[in-house]
């Protein structure tokens, strides 16, 4: 056992985990934050992924005795840090992944609204090729990534002020952009 | 109205108001910020540990099991095996071969054995390593054609067909009459492997029994109402005291479909500790769950007319089922019945054989049975077009079966925008310009397919509707439904949301649903088949208008009006003479509870009797059938062998696509598995039955950088029976991604690939062996040029 003392969402929290406890592990059974998810424990999915300092960071292959000390971003830290920053809503990427219909299962969109946040924060407008290849660390497999891709575009687009992506399908369905609700 | 009522492809109040636009999800949010609570999300207090413990042979009969030294093992709360729990189950209820745990054999490596409760895992893995089993180790069949032929020892006794899991032959049409009177005939012999669903959310159940001796299951299963039965069977329960609630799913594939063994080893040892259990498998124990598609070995042979007719398909296929029943019953008929469209053929035979093998159980994938034969079909009519010299589009056209017929196994065909889909494709492509005219290792391919829209075969026989629908209105001017659909991530809740608010002209954001627990919502199949959308979208337009119906004459007699007159419409109720008579639905709402009491409506849907009339007629007989059409851009890598896909076209007929945006969710999401499952996916085990690579770095599924570009269209046939003419989405996009990729590949380099997955090795086979054949070709052409030189 291990006393504990992280900086999860900007909250100084104190818990007590073995020492083999995993930083995914401690957050959603020792603190309660579910949002990070395990896909397959062991780095390959990339569903459990967090910002630590910034950075993503697989938490289930870091022990959580190595986040001491770090600043450690969840999910459920994107749309608080958002309304602090004096927003409204919710984090610009999260409505994104959200209207542009990336969320299907969502099991694997934490991690991957997570990567794509640390991009941007890192790259305020990549291109294309930059997104996937940021994104080649969490696999989805229910979306193709297709919807993915377009929801960081439009987070871009909209921060730029440019034109989103416009997929071929809705020449047929001009009505798609009233995302009414 | 009634369960077997057609509403009509019509909006409710001449134009849609939120059908057809695409509205974020009902449960997007919730995702988004990570609220949404999953089964491994639910930690309840005092809540145990389980896992399980596995057999490390692929077949072996156990001798003794003993478990004493787990059972002492401090913080080990209840140890269970197959004696705990002996009653058989299975989802088909004709072949009840599994068992919670291993009774007296094991049939697949990761066959569970035991299973163990513990304060937490470490000490449950702990106590799995003190459990001594004993086996005597049985022959293991990993080659279906063995299980074919030998009959000792038989995986599961006392069948009468040895290891024979299930045998179909049907012949429609006089084939080999046809194939007799033909011009054009091509045989082939293809082989698809094995692929699974890694859904990136593994299995987990959670369980709790109360003192009163109620069960409730949480449980990440896309299929609540047979978890239900299977668990009142083994367990002895009586249903009702059974409840159980599918939480937010992390994807299933059909890979959520079966009831499986961590279910009954919760609430059994909820039952024996009375504490919370919970058992979370490990992506390991995922892979070897497995219930992925089936294997099969594929024998098929065409005929045609000169001018491009097809006149009869010849099929004889093998179908490895691995170690149990599961749906396979199903997927044997699928694996025929499936094929007999979007083209017209006079004669059609199959001959499909499921056998067991010793390996991991197969079950259904998205696109069930049908994928495998799709993929040997699409292919020998790209044959046949180039035997004759026909594009391989025109083909395609020539043979279509057109709208509102009967397929020659006589499944009723209502509507289909098939010829619309390959327009698309064609256009959106540049096929005409582009295709024979790209460079060497350039090339397209095309392929057509059709799916089900759910199917009249219920699983179990009765007579009771396959989806219901619940709704509860409140003077708050909230609608609650009650929808016993299971949402694994395709939208069901969302459909059902957008369907109330368009019937009861509401916003949408005041209606809420609450699905898939057993204890508040009424019975719906599950989500298999494809047929969500279809089912549980007429049930809700069935319950929504029993209402509407209230709520409008009560409105008319308030005001004194005609019904006519009165409208609901975003969020309001107004009369249409008069405009400033207009109320928020609120009032209506309560207007409507003062004249007729307590709000609230049932509905249902059940199919109208289909299927083709000999035994086995009605499975695969779906009210409606969905159409796609996939063009695939290959680029072939001659030196290293290596297939890539630069762009996937794919247009897909979904009747009234009732959100675009979900739909081509759909579409991009079953091209990508379909890319995935030719290139790259191999769900394999070695000679002792051990997998390949079970993690999700082995087995490779796609990145952001690996899946080609998609470009998605949605064609929309509005169908006479679907809601508001909406049919499948979910499934059909998949089939015929394999075959244009095949086809494709053939354009590219001349090659005909017919052993899945295309391997850069198997690619570099072939390209020798076509360049031997060329230089023998040459070196013949060559000498026969000499000898004709000589004289």
């Amino acid at each position: 056992m291990r006393v504990l003392t992280l900086d999860v969402n900007g909250d100084r929290l104190e818990t007590a985990a073995p020492d083999h406890w995993t930083l995914l592990e401690v957050l959603r059974y020792k603190l309660g934050l579910t949002g990070s998810k395990q896909g397959c424990d062991k780095g390959d999915c990339g569903a459990c992924t967090v910002l630590v300092d910034g950075k993503p960071v697989l938490a289930c292959l870091t022990l959580a005795a190595e986040a001491v000390g770090s600043k450690v971003t969840t999910i459920e830290g994107l749309r608080p840090a958002h309304l602090e920053g004096g927003g409204t809503g919710v984090d610009p990427v999260q409505d994104a992944f959200d209207r542009c219909g990336a969320l299907q299962c969502g099991f694997c969109q934490p991690g991957m609204m997570l990567t794509a946040r640390a991009l941007l924060n890192e790259n305020p407008n990549p291109d294309r090729t930059e997104i996937q290849k940021a994104l080649s660390g969490n696999l989805c497999r229910c979306t193709g990534y297709t919807q993915i891709l377009e929801a960081v575009e439009t987070a871009i687009a909209e921060s730029t002020e440019s034109e989103p992506p416009r997929p071929a399908w809705t020449q047929d369905h001009p009505h798609v952009r009233e995302d009414a609700l | 109205m009634a369960a077997r009522d057609i509403h009509g492809i019509e909006a409710p109040w001449t134009e849609f108001k939120v059908v057809g636009k695409s509205h974020r999800k009902i449960d997007g949010m919730a995702k988004a910020t990570g609220e949404a609570v999953y089964a491994d999300d639910i930690q309840l207090p005092g809540m145990l540990h389980a896992k399980t413990l596995r057999s490390p042979h692929a077949h072996a009969k156990i001798v003794s099991i003993d478990t004493s030294k787990a059972e002492a093992l401090p913080g080990v709360h209840a140890v269970i095996t197959g004696k705990d729990m002996p009653i058989q189950y299975g989802v088909i209820p004709w072949t009840p071969d599994e068992t919670a745990l291993a009774v007296d054999k094991v049939r697949f490596i990761g066959d569970e054995v035991a299973a163990v409760a513990a304060i937490d895992e470490d000490t449950a893995n702990a106590a799995l390593e003190l459990i001594e089993v004993v086996y005597e180790e049985l022959h293991a069949y990993m080659d279906p054609r063995e299980s074919l032929e030998r009959d000792e020892p038989q995986i599961h006794p006392n069948r009468k067909n040895n290891n024979v899991s299930k045998h179909v032959e049907l012949e429609f049409g006089d084939v080999d009459g046809a194939r007799k009177a033909s011009d054009v005939v091509v045989e082939g012999h293809y082989e698809f492997h094995g692929s699974t669903h890694t859904a990136i959310e593994p299995h987990c159940a959670v369980a709790k029994v109360s003192p009163e001796g109620v069960l409730t299951i949480w449980s990440a299963t896309q299929i609540s109402h047979y978890v239900h039965r299977a668990l009142a069977r083994v367990l002895e329960w009586e249903p009702q005291k059974i409840r159980v609630i599918q939480p937010c799913i992390g994807g299933a594939f059909g890979g959520k479909s079966d009831p499986f063994s961590l279910e009954f080893c919760v609430a059994k040892l909820s039952q024996l500790t009375g504490r919370p259990v919970k058992m979370l498998w490990t992506r390991e124990e995922v892979f070897y769950a497995h219930r992925g598609r089936h294997p099969m070995s594929l024998d098929y042979t065409t005929s045609a007319t000169k001018d491009g007719k097809i006149t009869g398909v010849d099929a004889k296929i093998l179908i490895d089922g691995g170690s149990y029943s599961s749906f396979g019953l199903v997927t044997t008929y699928y694996s025929g019945q499936l094929l007999t469209g979007p083209y017209d053929f006079p004669s059609y035979r199959y001959d499909s054989t499921r056998v067991f093998t010793n390996k991991p159980p197969c079950g259904p994938k998205r696109g069930h049975g049908s994928v495998q034969p799709r993929f040997a079909f699409e292919c020998q009519l790209d044959e046949v077009a180039e035997k004759l010299g026909m594009d391989p589009i025109e083909i395609r056209r020539k043979n279509f079966h057109g709208e509102h017929t009967k397929t020659v196994n006589g499944q009723r065909i209502t509507s289909s925008g098939f010829m619309e889909c390959l327009d698309k494709v064609e256009k959106g492509s540049g096929w005409t310009e582009r295709r024979g005219k790209l460079p060497f290792g350039r090339g397209l391919g095309v392929a057509g397919s059709m799916y089900i829209s759910g199917t009249n075969y219920p699983i179990y026989p009765n007579e009771m509707p396959q989806a219901g629908i619940q709704l509860k209105v409140d003077r708050s001017g909230l609608v609650t439904v009650f929808s016993g659909a299971n949402d694994i991530g395709q939208g069901s809740n969302s459909v059902v949301r957008y369907i109330v608010a368009e019937e009861l002209g509401m916003d949408a954001a005041d209606v809420r649903v609450i699905a898939a627990d057993s204890d508040l919502c009424p019975v719906d199949l599950g989500a298999y088949s494809s047929r969500v959308t279809f089912m549980v979208g007429n049930a809700t337009i069935d319950a929504a208008r029993k209402l509407r119906k209230k709520i409008v004459t009560a409105l008319a007699e308030k005001w004194e009006v005609p019904e006519a007159r009165v409208r609901l419409i975003e969020g309001r109720a107004i009369d249409l003479e008069d405009t400033e008579r207009s109320i928020p639905s609120r009032e209506a709402f309560e207007i409507a509870e003062a004249r007729f009491d307590t709000l609230g409506s049932t509905g249902a849907y059940n199919t109208p009797t289909l299927g083709g009339d000999y035994r086995g007629g009605t499975i695969g007989a779906s009210p409606a059938y969905s159409f796609t059409a996939h063009i695939v851009e290959v680029d072939v890598d001659e030196e290293t062998g290596r297939i890539t896909v630069p762009k996937v076209w794919c247009a897909h007929d979904c009747g009234r696509a009732l959100n675009p945006r979900l739909v081509a969710g759909q579409i991009e999401g079953s091209v990508y598995m379909g890319i995935a499952e030719t290139l790259l996916e191999d769900h394999k085990v070695n000679r002792f039955g051990l997998h390949s690579g079970p993690s999700l770095l082995d087995y490779r599924i796609p990145t952001a950088i690996d899946t080609p570009e998609i470009e998605a269209y949605i064609v929309e046939s509005l169908d006479p029976e679907g809601p508001y003419g909406a049919k499948e989405a979910g499934e059909g996009p998949l089939h015929s991604a394999i075959p244009a990729l095949a086809n494709a590949v053939y354009d590219a380099v001349g090659i005909r690939l017919r052993e899945l997955p295309f391997t850069p090795a198997k690619v570099l086979k072939a390209l020798r062996e076509k360049r031997e054949q060329e230089s023998k070709a040459g070196g013949a052409a060559a000498a026969m040029d000499r000898h004709l030189g000589t004289h």
